[in-house]
Protein backbone atom coordinates (compact mmCIF):
# COMPACT_ATOMS: atom_id res chain seq x y z
CA UNK A 1 0.00 0.00 0.00
CA UNK A 2 2.33 2.52 1.05
CA UNK A 3 6.43 1.76 0.17
CA UNK A 4 9.57 3.87 1.33
CA UNK A 5 12.69 3.03 -1.12
CA UNK A 6 15.19 4.70 0.18
CA UNK A 7 13.86 7.92 0.36
CA UNK A 8 15.98 10.58 2.12
CA UNK A 9 14.80 14.49 2.91
CA UNK A 10 16.50 17.69 3.48
CA UNK A 11 14.63 20.82 3.92
CA UNK A 12 16.10 24.53 2.07
CA UNK A 13 17.28 25.68 5.60
CA UNK A 14 19.78 22.30 5.21
CA UNK A 15 18.12 20.19 8.46
CA UNK A 16 18.11 16.52 7.40
CA UNK A 17 14.68 14.99 8.27
CA UNK A 18 15.08 11.57 6.58
CA UNK A 19 18.35 10.30 5.76
CA UNK A 20 17.72 6.63 3.33
CA UNK A 21 14.51 5.51 4.95
CA UNK A 22 12.53 1.77 3.52
CA UNK A 23 9.97 0.31 4.58
CA UNK A 24 6.84 -1.18 3.43
CA UNK A 25 3.43 -0.97 5.00
CA UNK A 26 0.69 -4.15 3.53
CA UNK A 27 -2.84 -3.46 2.60
CA UNK A 28 -4.92 -3.36 6.18
CA UNK A 29 -1.79 -2.73 8.15
CA UNK A 30 -2.22 -1.07 11.58
CA UNK A 31 1.80 0.80 12.04
CA UNK A 32 2.60 3.29 14.65
CA UNK A 33 5.67 5.84 13.73
CA UNK A 34 7.08 6.64 17.18
CA UNK A 35 10.34 8.87 17.84
CA UNK A 36 10.70 12.37 19.18
CA UNK A 37 9.80 15.61 18.12
CA UNK A 38 11.71 16.55 15.12
CA UNK A 39 12.55 13.32 14.27
CA UNK A 40 10.69 12.88 11.06
CA UNK A 41 7.78 11.41 12.04
CA UNK A 42 5.46 14.39 10.23
CA UNK A 43 7.85 14.40 7.21
CA UNK A 44 6.90 10.90 6.47
CA UNK A 45 3.02 11.45 6.64
CA UNK A 46 3.58 14.63 4.14
CA UNK A 47 5.23 12.83 1.79
CA UNK A 48 2.57 10.28 1.83
CA UNK A 49 0.02 12.92 0.46
CA UNK A 50 2.73 14.84 -1.35
CA UNK A 51 2.72 18.15 0.98
CA UNK A 52 6.27 17.38 0.81
CA UNK A 53 8.44 16.10 -1.86
CA UNK A 54 11.14 13.08 -1.15
CA UNK A 55 15.40 15.43 -2.05
CA UNK A 56 15.81 11.61 -2.84
CA UNK A 57 14.58 8.09 -3.04
CA UNK A 58 11.05 7.34 -4.37
CA UNK A 59 7.73 7.00 -2.17
CA UNK A 60 4.82 4.86 -3.60
CA UNK A 61 1.09 5.58 -2.31
CA UNK A 62 -1.19 2.22 -3.69
CA UNK A 63 1.71 1.58 -6.78
CA UNK A 64 1.73 5.44 -7.52
CA UNK A 65 4.85 7.50 -7.12
CA UNK A 66 3.72 10.63 -5.37
CA UNK A 67 7.00 12.67 -6.95
CA UNK A 68 5.49 12.00 -10.37
CA UNK A 69 1.82 13.30 -9.46
CA UNK A 70 0.38 16.94 -10.62
CA UNK A 71 -1.54 19.28 -9.18
CA UNK A 72 -4.63 17.73 -10.20
CA UNK A 73 -3.45 14.04 -8.99
CA UNK A 74 -2.43 15.18 -5.82
CA UNK A 75 -5.83 16.22 -4.89
CA UNK A 76 -7.31 12.80 -6.65
CA UNK A 77 -4.85 11.18 -4.08
CA UNK A 78 -5.68 12.70 -0.95
CA UNK A 79 -8.88 11.80 -1.54
CA UNK A 80 -8.10 7.95 -1.62
CA UNK A 81 -5.84 9.20 2.13
CA UNK A 82 -7.52 10.20 4.60
CA UNK A 83 -5.75 12.50 7.37
CA UNK A 84 -6.29 13.40 11.07
CA UNK A 85 -4.09 16.19 12.67
CA UNK A 86 -2.96 16.93 16.44
CA UNK A 87 -4.21 20.71 15.74
CA UNK A 88 -7.61 18.96 14.52
CA UNK A 89 -7.68 21.51 11.46
CA UNK A 90 -11.18 21.93 11.07
CA UNK A 91 -13.22 24.37 9.20
CA UNK A 92 -13.90 27.26 11.63
CA UNK A 93 -16.56 28.33 9.79
CA UNK A 94 -18.40 24.76 9.00
CA UNK A 95 -20.81 23.12 11.37
CA UNK A 96 -19.73 19.59 12.07
CA UNK A 97 -22.18 18.16 9.69
CA UNK A 98 -20.19 20.87 7.15
CA UNK A 99 -16.97 19.79 7.77
CA UNK A 100 -17.62 15.89 7.61
CA UNK A 101 -20.03 16.42 4.27
CA UNK A 102 -16.72 19.31 2.75
CA UNK A 103 -14.76 16.16 2.46
CA UNK A 104 -17.25 14.67 0.08
CA UNK A 105 -18.47 17.78 -1.74
CA UNK A 106 -14.83 18.04 -2.77
CA UNK A 107 -14.94 14.36 -4.40
CA UNK A 108 -17.99 15.29 -6.68
CA UNK A 109 -20.42 12.85 -4.23
CA UNK A 110 -24.31 13.14 -4.63
CA UNK A 111 -26.84 14.93 -2.38
CA UNK A 112 -28.28 11.80 -1.55
CA UNK A 113 -24.99 9.71 -1.13
CA UNK A 114 -23.79 12.79 1.65
CA UNK A 115 -27.39 13.45 3.06
CA UNK A 116 -26.56 9.16 4.20
CA UNK A 117 -22.83 9.05 4.62
CA UNK A 118 -22.72 12.08 6.97
CA UNK A 119 -25.07 10.51 9.61
CA UNK A 120 -24.12 7.51 9.42
CA UNK A 121 -20.30 8.65 10.07
CA UNK A 122 -21.44 10.83 12.86
CA UNK A 123 -23.27 8.30 14.34
CA UNK A 124 -19.70 5.94 14.70
CA UNK A 125 -17.95 8.64 15.82
CA UNK A 126 -20.71 9.24 18.67
CA UNK A 127 -21.47 12.83 17.57
CA UNK A 128 -24.83 12.67 15.78
CA UNK A 129 -26.28 14.87 18.51
CA UNK A 130 -23.71 17.65 17.69
CA UNK A 131 -23.80 18.22 13.82
CA UNK A 132 -25.15 21.50 13.98
CA UNK A 133 -22.65 22.82 16.23
CA UNK A 134 -19.29 25.13 15.24
CA UNK A 135 -15.93 23.68 15.74
CA UNK A 136 -15.45 26.34 18.45
CA UNK A 137 -18.36 24.76 20.37
CA UNK A 138 -16.76 21.52 20.82
CA UNK A 139 -14.44 20.01 23.42
CA UNK A 140 -10.62 18.84 21.84
CA UNK A 141 -11.56 15.17 22.09
CA UNK A 142 -14.80 15.93 19.88
CA UNK A 143 -13.15 17.86 17.57
CA UNK A 144 -10.57 15.46 16.66
CA UNK A 145 -13.78 12.95 16.51
CA UNK A 146 -14.96 14.77 13.84
CA UNK A 147 -11.75 15.20 12.15
CA UNK A 148 -11.82 11.20 11.89
CA UNK A 149 -15.29 11.10 10.77
CA UNK A 150 -14.72 13.82 7.91
CA UNK A 151 -11.55 11.47 6.93
CA UNK A 152 -13.59 8.51 7.50
CA UNK A 153 -16.63 9.64 5.13
CA UNK A 154 -15.16 9.52 1.70
CA UNK A 155 -14.02 5.65 2.46
CA UNK A 156 -10.19 5.81 2.65
CA UNK A 157 -8.13 2.88 1.50
CA UNK A 158 -5.44 4.73 4.30
CA UNK A 159 -6.03 6.71 7.35
CA UNK A 160 -3.04 9.22 8.22
CA UNK A 161 -3.06 10.39 11.75
CA UNK A 162 -0.29 12.44 13.28
CA UNK A 163 -0.35 13.12 16.63
CA UNK A 164 -3.87 12.69 17.04
CA UNK A 165 -3.97 12.08 21.10
CA UNK A 166 -0.93 15.02 21.51
CA UNK A 167 -3.61 17.60 22.25
CA UNK A 168 -6.12 15.55 24.17
CA UNK A 169 -6.46 13.56 27.52
CA UNK A 170 -6.19 10.41 28.99
CA UNK A 171 -10.02 9.70 28.28
CA UNK A 172 -10.00 10.78 24.72
CA UNK A 173 -7.00 9.77 24.00
CA UNK A 174 -8.39 6.40 24.17
CA UNK A 175 -11.96 7.31 22.45
CA UNK A 176 -9.96 8.09 19.51
CA UNK A 177 -7.50 5.31 19.42
CA UNK A 178 -10.67 2.45 19.89
CA UNK A 179 -11.56 4.27 17.21
CA UNK A 180 -8.87 4.19 15.00
CA UNK A 181 -8.48 0.78 15.91
CA UNK A 182 -12.28 -0.07 14.28
CA UNK A 183 -11.31 1.68 11.46
CA UNK A 184 -8.73 -0.04 10.94
CA UNK A 185 -10.55 -3.45 11.64
CA UNK A 186 -12.96 -2.25 8.74
CA UNK A 187 -10.24 -2.52 6.32
CA UNK A 188 -8.41 0.72 5.99
CA UNK A 189 -4.54 1.14 6.25
CA UNK A 190 -3.72 3.31 9.47
CA UNK A 191 -0.25 5.01 10.02
CA UNK A 192 -0.52 6.39 12.66
CA UNK A 193 2.84 8.77 14.21
CA UNK A 194 3.08 9.46 18.19
CA UNK A 195 5.05 10.13 21.13
CA UNK A 196 2.98 8.45 23.75
CA UNK A 197 4.40 5.83 25.10
CA UNK A 198 1.06 4.30 26.47
CA UNK A 199 -0.77 3.70 23.35
CA UNK A 200 2.24 2.34 21.67
CA UNK A 201 2.23 -0.37 23.87
CA UNK A 202 -1.48 -1.20 24.67
CA UNK A 203 -1.85 -1.08 20.49
CA UNK A 204 0.57 -4.24 20.30
CA UNK A 205 1.16 -3.51 16.94
CA UNK A 206 3.80 -2.57 14.40
CA UNK A 207 6.22 0.07 15.32
CA UNK A 208 8.41 1.88 13.85
CA UNK A 209 10.71 3.69 15.74
CA UNK A 210 12.94 7.13 14.40
CA UNK A 211 16.09 8.52 15.78
CA UNK A 212 17.16 11.86 13.87
CA UNK A 213 16.34 10.66 11.02
CA UNK A 214 17.63 6.78 10.51
CA UNK A 215 15.22 3.76 11.33
CA UNK A 216 16.34 2.15 14.37
CA UNK A 217 13.87 -0.07 14.67
CA UNK A 218 10.78 -1.64 13.23
CA UNK A 219 9.19 -4.74 14.84
CA UNK A 220 5.72 -6.62 14.56
CA UNK A 221 3.95 -5.92 17.91
CA UNK A 222 6.30 -3.42 18.98
CA UNK A 223 6.76 -1.60 21.99
CA UNK A 224 7.83 1.99 22.91
CA UNK A 225 11.37 2.18 23.50
CA UNK A 226 13.95 5.34 23.18
CA UNK B 1 -23.09 18.23 -17.04
CA UNK B 2 -25.52 17.42 -13.55
CA UNK B 3 -22.21 17.57 -11.66
CA UNK B 4 -21.00 20.60 -13.04
CA UNK B 5 -24.62 21.73 -11.92
CA UNK B 6 -24.03 20.31 -8.29
CA UNK B 7 -20.42 21.95 -7.78
CA UNK B 8 -21.38 25.04 -9.01
CA UNK B 9 -24.75 24.96 -6.81
CA UNK B 10 -22.51 23.83 -3.59
CA UNK B 11 -19.73 26.83 -4.79
CA UNK B 12 -22.66 29.15 -4.47
CA UNK B 13 -23.76 27.83 -1.18
CA UNK B 14 -20.20 27.54 0.50
CA UNK B 15 -19.64 31.24 -0.59
CA UNK B 16 -22.94 32.51 0.93
CA UNK B 17 -22.49 30.75 3.93
CA UNK B 18 -19.04 31.98 4.03
CA UNK B 19 -20.34 35.73 3.64
CA UNK B 20 -22.89 35.36 6.27
CA UNK B 21 -21.23 33.78 8.55
CA UNK B 22 -18.30 35.89 8.67
CA UNK B 23 -20.08 38.67 9.87
CA UNK B 24 -17.46 40.83 11.58
CA UNK B 25 -14.52 40.49 8.90
CA UNK B 26 -17.44 40.67 5.84
CA UNK B 27 -18.91 44.08 7.29
CA UNK B 28 -15.32 45.89 7.52
CA UNK B 29 -14.50 44.68 4.09
CA UNK B 30 -17.66 45.96 2.53
CA UNK B 31 -17.30 49.24 4.80
CA UNK B 32 -13.71 49.66 3.09
CA UNK B 33 -14.98 48.80 -0.66
CA UNK B 34 -17.97 51.47 0.20
CA UNK B 35 -15.64 54.27 1.17
CA UNK B 36 -13.61 54.01 -2.20
CA UNK B 37 -17.00 53.13 -4.15
CA UNK B 38 -18.05 56.85 -2.86
CA UNK B 39 -14.80 58.56 -3.19
CA UNK B 40 -15.47 56.71 -7.07
CA UNK B 41 -18.75 58.68 -7.17
CA UNK B 42 -17.70 61.45 -5.78
CA UNK B 43 -15.00 61.66 -8.79
CA UNK B 44 -17.65 61.48 -11.08
CA UNK B 45 -20.54 64.16 -9.49
CA UNK B 46 -17.38 66.10 -9.85
CA UNK B 47 -16.46 65.10 -13.61
CA UNK B 48 -20.65 65.73 -13.88
CA UNK B 49 -20.09 69.40 -12.81
CA UNK B 50 -16.44 70.14 -14.63
CA UNK B 51 -18.26 68.87 -17.83
CA UNK B 52 -21.23 71.49 -17.46
CA UNK B 53 -19.08 73.90 -16.79
CA UNK B 54 -17.16 73.81 -19.33
CA UNK B 55 -19.93 72.97 -22.03
CA UNK B 56 -21.56 76.59 -20.53
CA UNK B 57 -18.79 78.38 -21.33
CA UNK B 58 -18.16 76.35 -24.33
CA UNK B 59 -21.55 77.75 -25.49
CA UNK B 60 -20.79 81.24 -25.02
CA UNK B 61 -17.63 81.23 -27.50
CA UNK B 62 -18.52 82.07 -30.85
CA UNK B 63 -17.46 83.60 -34.11
CA UNK B 64 -19.44 86.03 -36.17
CA UNK B 65 -19.08 86.70 -39.94
CA UNK B 66 -19.90 89.77 -41.05
CA UNK B 67 -21.60 90.30 -44.58
CA UNK B 68 -21.29 93.53 -46.81
CA UNK B 69 -24.14 95.45 -47.57
CA UNK B 70 -25.03 94.11 -50.94
CA UNK B 71 -24.61 90.55 -50.10
CA UNK B 72 -27.59 88.52 -51.13
CA UNK B 73 -29.41 86.70 -48.97
CA UNK B 74 -29.90 83.55 -50.79
CA UNK B 75 -25.83 83.70 -51.07
CA UNK B 76 -25.07 84.08 -47.37
CA UNK B 77 -28.04 80.85 -46.50
CA UNK B 78 -25.76 79.06 -48.80
CA UNK B 79 -23.07 79.74 -47.13
CA UNK B 80 -24.55 78.83 -44.20
CA UNK B 81 -25.63 75.68 -45.43
CA UNK B 82 -21.35 75.10 -46.93
CA UNK B 83 -20.27 76.00 -42.57
CA UNK B 84 -22.83 72.90 -41.00
CA UNK B 85 -21.27 70.42 -43.87
CA UNK B 86 -18.01 71.08 -42.06
CA UNK B 87 -17.18 67.98 -39.06
CA UNK B 88 -16.41 71.12 -36.52
CA UNK B 89 -19.01 72.92 -36.40
CA UNK B 90 -21.44 72.47 -33.74
CA UNK B 91 -24.32 75.35 -34.85
CA UNK B 92 -24.50 78.26 -37.27
CA UNK B 93 -27.41 80.67 -37.04
CA UNK B 94 -28.53 83.87 -39.46
CA UNK B 95 -28.99 86.88 -38.54
CA UNK B 96 -30.67 89.18 -40.85
CA UNK B 97 -29.94 92.95 -41.09
CA UNK B 98 -33.84 93.59 -39.08
CA UNK B 99 -32.92 90.99 -36.83
CA UNK B 100 -30.11 92.49 -36.12
CA UNK B 101 -30.95 96.09 -35.96
CA UNK B 102 -33.96 94.73 -33.67
CA UNK B 103 -31.87 92.95 -31.18
CA UNK B 104 -30.02 95.69 -31.25
CA UNK B 105 -32.79 98.02 -30.35
CA UNK B 106 -34.14 95.33 -27.27
CA UNK B 107 -30.78 95.90 -26.18
CA UNK B 108 -30.28 99.56 -25.83
CA UNK B 109 -33.87 100.09 -25.42
CA UNK B 110 -33.53 102.36 -22.48
CA UNK B 111 -30.43 104.26 -24.02
CA UNK B 112 -32.80 107.46 -25.42
CA UNK B 113 -29.05 109.17 -26.95
CA UNK B 114 -28.80 105.40 -28.90
CA UNK B 115 -32.21 105.13 -29.98
CA UNK B 116 -32.66 108.35 -31.22
CA UNK B 117 -29.37 108.41 -33.35
CA UNK B 118 -30.70 105.22 -34.98
CA UNK B 119 -33.95 106.90 -35.83
CA UNK B 120 -32.20 110.00 -37.00
CA UNK B 121 -30.28 107.45 -39.58
CA UNK B 122 -32.02 106.73 -42.72
CA UNK B 123 -30.78 102.94 -43.65
CA UNK B 124 -30.18 100.07 -41.12
CA UNK B 125 -26.50 100.74 -40.09
CA UNK B 126 -26.34 97.03 -39.41
CA UNK B 127 -24.81 94.06 -41.09
CA UNK B 128 -26.15 90.65 -41.98
CA UNK B 129 -24.06 88.40 -39.80
CA UNK B 130 -23.33 84.15 -39.30
CA UNK B 131 -23.24 83.12 -36.03
CA UNK B 132 -21.22 80.23 -35.70
CA UNK B 133 -20.18 77.83 -32.77
CA UNK B 134 -17.53 75.34 -32.77
CA UNK B 135 -17.88 72.32 -30.93
CA UNK B 136 -14.48 72.85 -29.47
CA UNK B 137 -12.66 76.45 -28.93
CA UNK B 138 -9.50 75.24 -30.93
CA UNK B 139 -11.31 74.48 -33.44
CA UNK B 140 -12.12 77.85 -34.78
CA UNK B 141 -8.80 78.46 -36.42
CA UNK B 142 -9.69 75.42 -39.17
CA UNK B 143 -13.24 76.53 -39.48
CA UNK B 144 -12.37 80.43 -40.11
CA UNK B 145 -9.29 78.76 -42.71
CA UNK B 146 -12.34 77.69 -44.64
CA UNK B 147 -14.38 81.00 -44.71
CA UNK B 148 -11.20 82.79 -45.99
CA UNK B 149 -11.47 81.14 -49.17
CA UNK B 150 -11.59 83.17 -52.52
CA UNK B 151 -15.24 81.67 -53.24
CA UNK B 152 -16.52 84.22 -50.03
CA UNK B 153 -14.87 87.01 -50.38
CA UNK B 154 -17.55 88.17 -52.33
CA UNK B 155 -20.06 88.62 -49.59
CA UNK B 156 -17.59 88.35 -46.41
CA UNK B 157 -17.01 91.96 -45.45
CA UNK B 158 -15.07 90.92 -41.69
CA UNK B 159 -14.86 88.06 -39.51
CA UNK B 160 -14.32 88.91 -35.98
CA UNK B 161 -11.91 85.85 -35.16
CA UNK B 162 -8.82 87.82 -35.18
CA UNK B 163 -10.06 89.98 -32.64
CA UNK B 164 -11.25 87.61 -30.26
CA UNK B 165 -8.47 85.04 -30.70
CA UNK B 166 -6.42 85.68 -27.34
CA UNK B 167 -9.62 84.94 -25.35
CA UNK B 168 -11.11 81.85 -27.25
CA UNK B 169 -7.17 80.65 -27.12
CA UNK B 170 -6.60 81.12 -23.73
CA UNK B 171 -10.04 79.60 -23.03
CA UNK B 172 -9.02 76.61 -24.81
CA UNK B 173 -6.35 76.34 -23.06
CA UNK B 174 -7.79 76.40 -19.71
CA UNK B 175 -10.73 74.15 -20.40
CA UNK B 176 -7.90 71.11 -21.67
CA UNK B 177 -5.85 71.86 -18.38
CA UNK B 178 -8.92 71.55 -16.17
CA UNK B 179 -9.30 67.99 -17.96
CA UNK B 180 -6.28 67.18 -17.67
CA UNK B 181 -5.22 68.48 -14.15
CA UNK B 182 -8.89 66.60 -13.43
CA UNK B 183 -7.73 63.28 -14.84
CA UNK B 184 -4.33 62.97 -12.99
CA UNK B 185 -5.91 63.86 -9.98
CA UNK B 186 -8.52 61.19 -10.38
CA UNK B 187 -6.33 58.46 -11.50
CA UNK B 188 -4.11 58.84 -8.48
CA UNK B 189 -7.06 58.85 -6.21
CA UNK B 190 -8.50 55.90 -8.00
CA UNK B 191 -5.23 54.29 -7.71
CA UNK B 192 -5.35 54.62 -4.14
CA UNK B 193 -8.40 53.76 -3.38
CA UNK B 194 -7.50 50.25 -5.65
CA UNK B 195 -4.82 49.91 -3.47
CA UNK B 196 -6.61 50.04 0.10
CA UNK B 197 -9.26 48.05 -1.57
CA UNK B 198 -7.14 45.47 -2.41
CA UNK B 199 -5.42 45.38 0.53
CA UNK B 200 -8.27 44.86 2.87
CA UNK B 201 -9.19 41.95 0.73
CA UNK B 202 -5.82 40.76 1.05
CA UNK B 203 -6.00 40.98 4.75
CA UNK B 204 -9.50 38.61 4.56
CA UNK B 205 -7.74 36.33 2.59
CA UNK B 206 -4.82 36.31 5.25
CA UNK B 207 -6.89 35.22 7.85
CA UNK B 208 -8.73 32.62 5.57
CA UNK B 209 -5.10 31.07 5.08
CA UNK B 210 -5.32 28.40 7.30
CA UNK B 211 -8.22 27.08 5.87
CA UNK B 212 -7.78 27.22 2.47
CA UNK B 213 -5.04 24.90 3.82
CA UNK B 214 -7.10 23.16 5.02
CA UNK B 215 -9.52 22.45 2.15
CA UNK B 216 -6.72 21.44 0.24
CA UNK B 217 -5.37 18.67 2.71
CA UNK B 218 -8.99 17.29 2.63
CA UNK B 219 -8.71 16.88 -1.16
CA UNK B 220 -10.34 20.09 -2.75
CA UNK B 221 -9.52 21.09 -6.02
CA UNK B 222 -7.73 24.87 -6.56
CA UNK B 223 -11.44 25.88 -7.91
CA UNK B 224 -13.07 24.20 -5.37
CA UNK B 225 -11.32 26.69 -2.80
CA UNK B 226 -10.99 29.30 -5.30
CA UNK B 227 -14.97 29.41 -6.07
CA UNK B 228 -16.26 30.19 -2.52
CA UNK B 229 -14.38 33.14 -2.69
CA UNK B 230 -15.11 34.83 -5.81
CA UNK B 231 -19.20 34.64 -4.90
CA UNK B 232 -17.85 36.16 -1.67
CA UNK B 233 -15.86 38.86 -3.32
CA UNK B 234 -19.28 39.46 -5.62
CA UNK B 235 -21.45 39.89 -2.48
CA UNK B 236 -18.79 42.14 -1.42
CA UNK B 237 -19.24 43.98 -4.47
CA UNK B 238 -22.73 44.10 -4.51
CA UNK B 239 -23.38 44.66 -0.58
CA UNK B 240 -21.00 47.60 -0.89
CA UNK B 241 -22.62 48.78 -4.45
CA UNK B 242 -25.75 48.88 -3.30
CA UNK B 243 -24.71 50.46 0.24
CA UNK B 244 -23.09 53.75 -1.46
CA UNK B 245 -25.99 54.47 -4.13
CA UNK B 246 -28.06 54.09 -0.36
CA UNK B 247 -25.85 57.14 1.37
CA UNK B 248 -25.00 58.56 -1.44
CA UNK B 249 -28.86 59.22 -2.33
CA UNK B 250 -30.11 61.41 0.23
CA UNK B 251 -26.65 63.17 0.07
CA UNK B 252 -27.09 64.03 -3.49
CA UNK B 253 -30.55 65.04 -2.29
CA UNK B 254 -29.52 67.48 0.41
CA UNK B 255 -26.84 68.74 -1.46
CA UNK B 256 -28.31 69.58 -5.02
CA UNK B 257 -30.13 72.99 -4.38
CA UNK B 258 -27.14 74.47 -2.36
CA UNK B 259 -24.79 73.18 -5.30
CA UNK B 260 -27.62 74.63 -7.98
CA UNK B 261 -26.92 78.09 -6.18
CA UNK B 262 -23.30 77.61 -7.04
CA UNK B 263 -23.60 76.62 -10.47
CA UNK B 264 -26.56 77.59 -12.09
CA UNK B 265 -27.72 74.47 -14.17
CA UNK B 266 -26.48 72.19 -12.39
CA UNK B 267 -29.23 69.26 -10.64
CA UNK B 268 -26.83 66.39 -9.59
CA UNK B 269 -29.43 65.21 -7.82
CA UNK B 270 -31.78 64.78 -11.38
CA UNK B 271 -28.11 63.56 -12.75
CA UNK B 272 -27.76 60.81 -10.02
CA UNK B 273 -31.53 59.72 -10.02
CA UNK B 274 -31.73 59.69 -13.75
CA UNK B 275 -28.46 57.17 -14.31
CA UNK B 276 -28.78 55.60 -10.93
CA UNK B 277 -29.03 52.11 -12.41
CA UNK B 278 -25.63 53.02 -15.00
CA UNK B 279 -23.97 54.17 -11.81
CA UNK B 280 -24.76 51.36 -9.57
CA UNK B 281 -23.78 49.02 -12.28
CA UNK B 282 -20.49 51.05 -12.55
CA UNK B 283 -19.65 50.74 -8.83
CA UNK B 284 -20.60 47.20 -9.00
CA UNK B 285 -18.76 46.24 -11.29
CA UNK B 286 -15.84 47.91 -10.04
CA UNK B 287 -16.08 46.54 -6.77
CA UNK B 288 -17.23 43.02 -7.59
CA UNK B 289 -13.90 43.15 -9.93
CA UNK B 290 -11.96 44.00 -6.97
CA UNK B 291 -13.76 41.35 -4.41
CA UNK B 292 -13.17 38.41 -6.89
CA UNK B 293 -10.41 39.34 -8.95
CA UNK B 294 -8.18 40.52 -5.47
CA UNK B 295 -9.13 37.58 -3.79
CA UNK B 296 -8.05 35.21 -6.52
CA UNK B 297 -4.73 37.18 -6.38
CA UNK B 298 -4.22 37.51 -2.99
CA UNK B 299 -4.63 33.85 -2.27
CA UNK B 300 -2.67 32.42 -5.25
CA UNK B 301 0.38 31.27 -2.69
CA UNK B 302 -1.98 29.63 -0.07
CA UNK B 303 -3.33 27.73 -2.20
CA UNK B 304 -0.11 25.61 -2.98
CA UNK B 305 -0.43 23.30 -0.18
Amino acid sequence: MIVFDHVSKKYKNGSVALDDISFRVKKGEFISIVGQSGYGKSTILKLVIGEERSTKGSVFVGGQDVASLSGYDIHLLRRKVGMIFQDFRLLPKKTVYENVAFSLEVSGASNKDIEEDVPQVLNLVGLSHKSDKFPSELSGGEKQRVAIARALVDRPDILIADEPTGSLDSLNTWDVIRLLIKINELGATVVLATHNREVINMLNKRVITLDKGYIIRDEEQGRYII
Amino acid sequence: MKNIFTLFKRIMKAGISNFWRNGWLSTATVAVLSVTLFMILSLIMISVITETLIANLQSKVDVSIYFKKDAKEADILNMKNDILVLNEVKSAEYISEDDALFEFREKHSENEIIIQSLDALEENPLEASLNIKAKDPSLFGSIVATLEKEQYKEIVNKINYYENKGIIDALGVLISTIRKVGFGISVILVIIAFLVAFNTIRITIYTMREEIGIMKLVGAGNWFVRGPFVIEGLLYGLTSSLATIIIATPILFFSAPYIKDFFPGIDLFSYFNGNIFQIWLILFVISGTIGSLGSLIAMQKYLKV
